[in-house]
């Protein structure tokens, strides 16, 4: 007889939100009910930007889990999204990343779907000849892919398959809701698209977002340039449901600070030679140097004082996923202002002075914990909630995703 | 003025490969533009990059950073050049389209083709007479980057 490869431990999970056993990372039955369960849920996924459909017939593919998405924008104006396979024998109905269109014809027997993925011709519908054909009883009207919910929020393009449950804004919370806000309050323009594929399961990397702790203690650049300190103003968001979080880091008070003395990440003979680069150009009315929101499973909004982006979560397998990077800036930056995004650009993406290391340390807990199914994570800086916080020495917004993937997960 | 310039990506690309990074500044100009892009980004005429810097103090930043303050694991890169098209100005300038192809090895073996694509350069003599980067477009072929893109291509 053979043995069960890995037997998910179902009653292992030990009680509260501040252990996290390691199979949740590993095991291929948890991806499998992620996919149903999360991915194909009753939450929001983030889908593109509105700015990316300006026109009729504008669309994009993108995906929610494993399920690849078509956006696109209708006749009527509406953005509409349905999933990107074929009625017929499941084939990919759009194969581009995104482009303008009348209508969409799957490649492999010309079954034709309007702008909002109703099938609207099916080739040799009638046969040749007289002879052939679908029988008479076959109805386009009958036959489709899935179809999303919809909703724009600030520019930002959500679905999700289930078709009634709470609005985007409920989903989300107000006080995080206000956070994005904050970000998106004018018209943004894409500025640079990349891709970083990570060698982890997804949510060590929606972990690693929600982590206000790890910031300044795994980032030299951070730490060293005062731009997130644990010893800064700010603090942490945490919506009820633990579905979004927001961390805000203020401007740093000048003068001493010794709190980080003798730490790998307080760097003080790490010099500049260009300083140009962290001459933050003022883009909001207030002092947050650094606010990050997240909305579950695969959302972040980044602002990094003039570094602004969307990062899009896909999981791709049990231990790798890919990232998705959209920079932005304003509609309206002055010169001034877009040179300094394009130099702080250097801070986030794959090759981000900060962000490459969040790419690679997700790969370390997953090799780390290889042989570990039996053993857990230690998630209790700052105690055994999930609540909002006014620092950010805390794990608290972890523990907010854990609650929301638990809820959707019923584990 | 070929041989002169395969020379120059040639001596770039062993600053890399070898690990002298700091020397690799100075194949540009004190006012460069150095900036790592894809097809994508490139075509669509997007502005940002996955690395950009707009004085040669910039590009010894991004080395001092490796050195001194990021985490990422040990592992080096070897360029393959492909021969430079070179077009001429009749100001002495020049501009240079050469294919590369960087494979990434890391500590523990494991080697990928890790980026290939063409540098869309702009070379002009300095005060000694030499070739010079005053621009260097580094245009990958694909979006998608396998962990970190820590060492510059």
């Amino acid at each position: 007889m053979d043995q069960p490869v890995h037997e998910r431990p179902s009653d292992a999970w030990p009680a509260g939100l501040t252990r996290v056993p390691y199979w949740v990372y590993r095991d291929a039955e948890v991806a499998r009910d992620e996919q149903s369960r999360i991915f194909e849920g009753p939450g929001w996924h983030y889908l593109c930007l509105e700015v990316e459909l300006p026109e009729i017939g504008d669309y994009r593919t993108t995906m929610i889990g494993a399920m690849s998405v078509v956006v696109a924008r209708a006749e009527d104006g509406q953005i509409v999204a349905f999933e990107n396979r074929c009625a017929h024998r499941g084939a990919l109905i759009c194969l581009e990343d995104g482009g303008k269109s009348k209508d969409f014809q799957c490649v492999y027997h010309a079954w034709r779907y309007d702008l909002r993925g109703n099938l609207t011709s099916v080739a040799f519908r009638r046969g040749v000849n007289g002879q052939g054909g679908m029988p008479d009883d076959f109805k386009l009207e009958h036959h489709g892919p899935r179809k999303l919910r919809t909703a724009v929020l600030c520019g930002l393009v959500f679905g999700t398959l289930a078709q009634d449950g709470p609005d985007i804004e409920t989903y989300i919370g107000p006080e995080v809701l206000d956070r994005i806000r904050r970000v998106l309050h004018k018209k943004v323009e894409v500025i640079g698209r990349f891709t970083q594929q990570l060698p982890n399961n997804w949510k060590l990397y929606m972990e690693n977002v929600r982590d206000t702790y790890h910031a300044s203690l795994l980032h030299t650049f951070f730490t060293t340039f005062r731009i997130t300190r644990l010893s800064q103003g700010g603090g942490v968001l945490v919506g009820d449901n633990g579905v979004a979080h927001a961390s805000t880091t203020l401007a740093a008070v000048k003068g001493p600070d010794d709190s980080y003395a003798g730490m790998r990440s307080d760097n003080q003979g790490f010099q500049l030679q260009d300083p140009t680069f962290m001459n933050a150009v003022a883009d909001f009315n207030d002092n947050i140097n650094l606010q990050i929101v997240s909305v579950f499973p695969g959302f972040i909004l980044q602002q990094i004082h003039n570094a602004l982006a969307v990062r899009q979560i896909v999981p791709r397998g049990v231990d790798s996923m890919d990232l998705h990077w959209t920079y932005l800036g304003f509609a309206d930056d002055t010169p001034d202002l877009r040179a300094m995004r394009l130099k702080q650009g250097n801070l986030a993406g794959p090759a981000g002075f900060v962000s490459m290391e969040d790419g690679a340390v997700g790969g370390f807990v997953q090799r780390g914990i290889a042989a570990a199914d039996g053993e857990a994570a230690i998630v209790e800086m700052g105690g055994s909630g999930a609540e909002s916080a006014g620092t950010r020495a805390t794990e608290a917004s972890v523990r907010g995703f854990w609650k929301a993937w638990r809820a959707r997960m019923g584990i | 003025m070929l041989m002169e310039i395969a020379a120059l990506n040639g001596a770039c690309a062993s600053a890399i490969d070898s690990g002298r990074l700091e020397d690799w500044p100075e194949f540009f100009l004190d006012q460069c533009l150095y900036k790592v892009t894809t097809a994508d980004n490139y075509e669509k005429g997007y502005q940002a990059g996955l690395i950009y810097a707009d004085s040669k103090a910039m590009l010894g930043d991004r080395i001092s950073a490796l050195r001194e303050a990021n985490i990422y694991e040990r592992q080096r890169y070897r360029h393959i050049l492909g021969m430079p098209l070179i077009v001429g100005a009749p100001d002495g300038t020049a501009t240079a389209e050469t294919s590369f192809l960087v494979v990434r090895t890391m500590r523990d073996g494991q080697m990928i083709v890790f980026a290939a694509g063409v540098y869309l350069d702009k070379l002009q003599r300095n005060d000694a007479g030499a070739w010079r980067y005053s621009e260097r477009i580094v245009v990958c072929d694909s979006q998608r980057f396998d962990t970190l893109l820590a060492i510059p291509l």
